[in-house]
């Protein structure tokens, strides 16, 4: 992404100069501290807690970490202490007695990544009515959360794949369809998205959508069965990161490699191979490390009572720009991150 | 126990010497009626799709195969003996993402080390599986269906969030099935001859005969003094041997493993084996017949794609033919079976 202008908060600023306190990762619990609630509380006494879905996963290791300039970074730009912990499966179970502990610790802000969309609403709540500020990213827990960002627009990721295909193949041919299953609510508005932006290009045709199950074997059939099923297909969209590393691997020969064009929303890990030896030339996804970085940065800002969760409330975000929250405490992260060749070996996850 | 083995080496000489014609002209059809289907099957399609016997559809139509049939054939083996193995596919997902994961671990990893890392998981979770069946008499479909569990968690377990991607493996492991001899899979060729080593030991081997008469009657093969147990045992780890193997092969194809490798393919397996005309409660059934199983399972899935069949229908249809398959098999087999019977009384012997 073409990062934005870092445009400096006057507030922000003077709690960079604050941060000599090298905070990194782990910190543990110092009792049950109930310091004073009201008090403008200078930065660094506000413990964030930084909860990914799982703990081992490099994908949320570079949504979080401070090396990726990730939620950890921009806590401890803001001066606040942070700490990264959670379970070790991704698990509501496995989740739930962190963010307990988080809250007995004195966190004055939680950022979440959900496991379940409602299974940790009590003891959301119950953090809430403690006047923690609840941040999710990545995966959202709708009713029970101070403030969710979003990593990407529904409908910016359905019409730039539409977009970065038609580049690739000038606008012409036919296309299909590689989903995961056929009752996925995010695919199936992602697709309806891509039929709407179509037709911008009248020359590109979709002639079927399929579905691969997040399977690889499944993926790897249906999109076999693509081919020998259209022997003029021009490309494919994938929008699935099982989807889209199945249909790499068998497009993944001299035969195909060139000549039928895909994208669609992969990780850099799983891509790398393939755009290196130009089977894919680009695809999406969002940045994870900026996701973490706006998650924790609007967390340090809510716990410090500077911005609230209203619709229409603007705050800078560091070297990330200006955001507005936006309907149902929503931010948004803006759109999809797109990876290339150029790009893609700067990235680990 | 002297006697007992020659009683037994005798009667078996003497069945073979009244009955060995008709027995071995039964075999031979019943793998006969699965592979006519198989030929109309592939027939119909071609007619619809001239492509679908394409060079490359044919090759990933084996590729495909290759999978399934080596694990049909350790499979056979243990349902010969009036067993199941169920574990298949969850030792095939711990081997595939151990073995290939060492790439990853290690700089200088051998292709032969690999493949001897997948054995060796293999062999220890056929181990296990034997051990529990017969040393600790337990019914090997709730052993299996337990270890189908405990592997597939060991598996997460050591998975955790992570994952193996085509760019860490080595072109040397992705060669390992993509490579072809004169336009056909090398390892198809070489599974095609495990397969033939396998189905000459269960037809000439006393150790190969001894299952199938454990499966006939697990009582009386005791009294004869087969040694069942160690029979079974041995069924069992060659079932997970060969499991491991496939899991390196599996890994070396798909490219991008994670926790999932193979979920659900243990009853992929069962049905090819059963398809291919091995009776489910044992003692009878052959190891290329379930190879031509599984190639007919597979032949079907790729075929209903090709046709381009809506993914709300496929599973069901792939279903129905299947349950058609098995009906017109087990047709030419009971016809065939009544018509030796007459032949029998007409003969009075």
């Amino acid at each position: 992404m073409k990062s934005k202008f870092a445009l400096k908060l006057t507030m922000g600023a003077s709690a960079i100069l604050l941060a000599a306190c090298g905070t990194t990762t782990t910190s543990s619990s110092s009792g049950t501290s109930s310091s004073s609630q009201g008090s403008s509380a200078s930065a660094k006494n506000i413990k964030v807690f930084v909860i990914p879905k799982q703990l081992g996963n490099s994908y949320f290791t570079t949504a979080d970490s401070v090396k990726s300039g990730g939620a950890l970074a921009a806590i401890q730009q803001l001066g606040a202490t942070g700490t990264e912990t959670s379970g070790s499966a991704s698990t509501p179970s496995s989740q739930l007695p962190v963010i307990q502990s988080a809250i007995t610790q004195g966190a004055k802000a939680l950022v979440v990544s959900a496991t379940d969309p409602t299974a940790l609403c009590p003891t959301l709540n119950s953090a809430m009515a403690k006047g923690i500020a609840v941040v999710t990213y990545d995966s959202d827990a709708p009713t029970c959360r101070t403030l969710f960002v979003n990593q990407a627009s529904t409908s910016e990721i359905g019409t730039s794949e539409v977009d970065l295909l038609a580049k690739e193949i000038h606008g012409q041919g036919q296309i299909a369809i590689v989903s995961a299953s056929a009752s996925a609510t995010n695919q199936n508005q992602w697709i309806g998205y891509m039929k709407q932006e179509l037709k911008k290009y009248p020359k590109m045709s979709l002639v079927s959508i399929v579905y691969g199950n997040d399977n690889p074997a499944t993926a790897t059939q249906v999109t076999q069965g693509l081919l020998q099923q259209y022997p003029n297909l021009k490309g494919i969209i994938s929008p699935t990161t099982v989807g889209i590393a199945a249909a790499a691997a068998l497009l993944d020969t001299p035969q195909y490699r060139g000549k039928i064009a895909l994208t669609g929303l992969g990780t850099p890990n799983e891509m790398k191979k393939y755009v290196a030896d130009g089977t894919v030339q680009a695809f999406e996804l969002w940045n994870p490390a900026n996701l973490g970085y706006l998650a924790g940065y609007a967390a340090v800002l809510l716990a410090q009572h500077k911005i609230t969760n209203k619709e229409g409330t603007t705050f800078a975000a560091g070297k990330l720009g200006k955001y507005t929250i936006g309907p149902n405490h929503t931010i948004l992260l803006g759109p999809p991150y797109v990876f290339n060749k150029a790009n893609i070996n700067n990235f680990n996850f | 126990m002297n006697s007992q083995t020659l009683i037994s080496k005798g009667s078996s000489k003497k069945t073979s010497g009244d009955r060995g014609d008709l027995a071995s002209r039964i075999f031979r059809l019943r793998e006969f009626g699965i592979f006519g289907i198989l030929i109309l099957f592939v027939g119909a399609t071609t007619v619809a799709r001239p492509r679908f016997l394409g060079g490359q559809n044919i090759r990933f139509i084996l590729i495909d195969t290759t999978v399934f049939a080596l694990l049909a054939l350790g499979e056979t083996m243990v349902v010969v003996s009036r067993n199941v193995d169920l574990s298949v596919g969850s030792v095939l997902g711990l081997s595939a993402f151990v073995s290939s994961n060492l790439y990853q671990q290690f700089h200088h990893v051998a292709l032969v080390e690999v493949f001897l890392v997948g054995l060796g998981i293999g062999l220890v979770c056929g181990a296990l599986n034997g051990l529990l069946v017969t040393v600790g008499k337990v019914p090997s479909l709730v052993v299996t269906l337990a270890t189908l569990y405990i592997i597939r968690g060991v598996d997460v377990l050591i998975v955790g969030g992570g994952q193996v991607v085509a760019n860490s493996l080595p072109n040397s492991f992705i060669e390992v099935t993509s490579s072809q001899l004169l336009g056909v899979p090398t390892v198809s060729i070489v599974v095609a001859v495990l397969i033939g080593l396998g189905a000459y030991y269960m037809k000439n081997f006393r150790s190969g005969r001894d299952l199938y008469a454990i499966g006939s009657n697990p009582d009386a093969a005791r009294l004869v003094g087969i040694a069942t147990s160690r029979r079974v045992f041995n069924a069992f780890l060659l079932s997970g041997a060969i499991a491991g193997v496939t899991g390196v092969i599996w890994a070396s194809y798909y490219g991008t493993i994670d926790s999932t490798a193979g979920t659900g393919y243990e009853l992929q397996v069962v049905a090819a084996v059963v398809v291919g005309g091995v009776a489910i409660f044992g003692g009878s059934g052959s190891v290329i017949g379930a190879a031509i199983g599984a190639l007919l399972l597979n032949t079907i899935n790729s075929a209903l794609y090709v046709l381009g069949v809506s993914a709300f229908w496929d599973q069901a249809i792939a279903g129905f033919l299947l349950l058609l398959a098995i009906s017109l098999d087990r047709g030419i087999f009971v016809y065939l079976q009544r018509t030796i019977r007459r032949k029998k009384v007409l003969g009075g012997s």
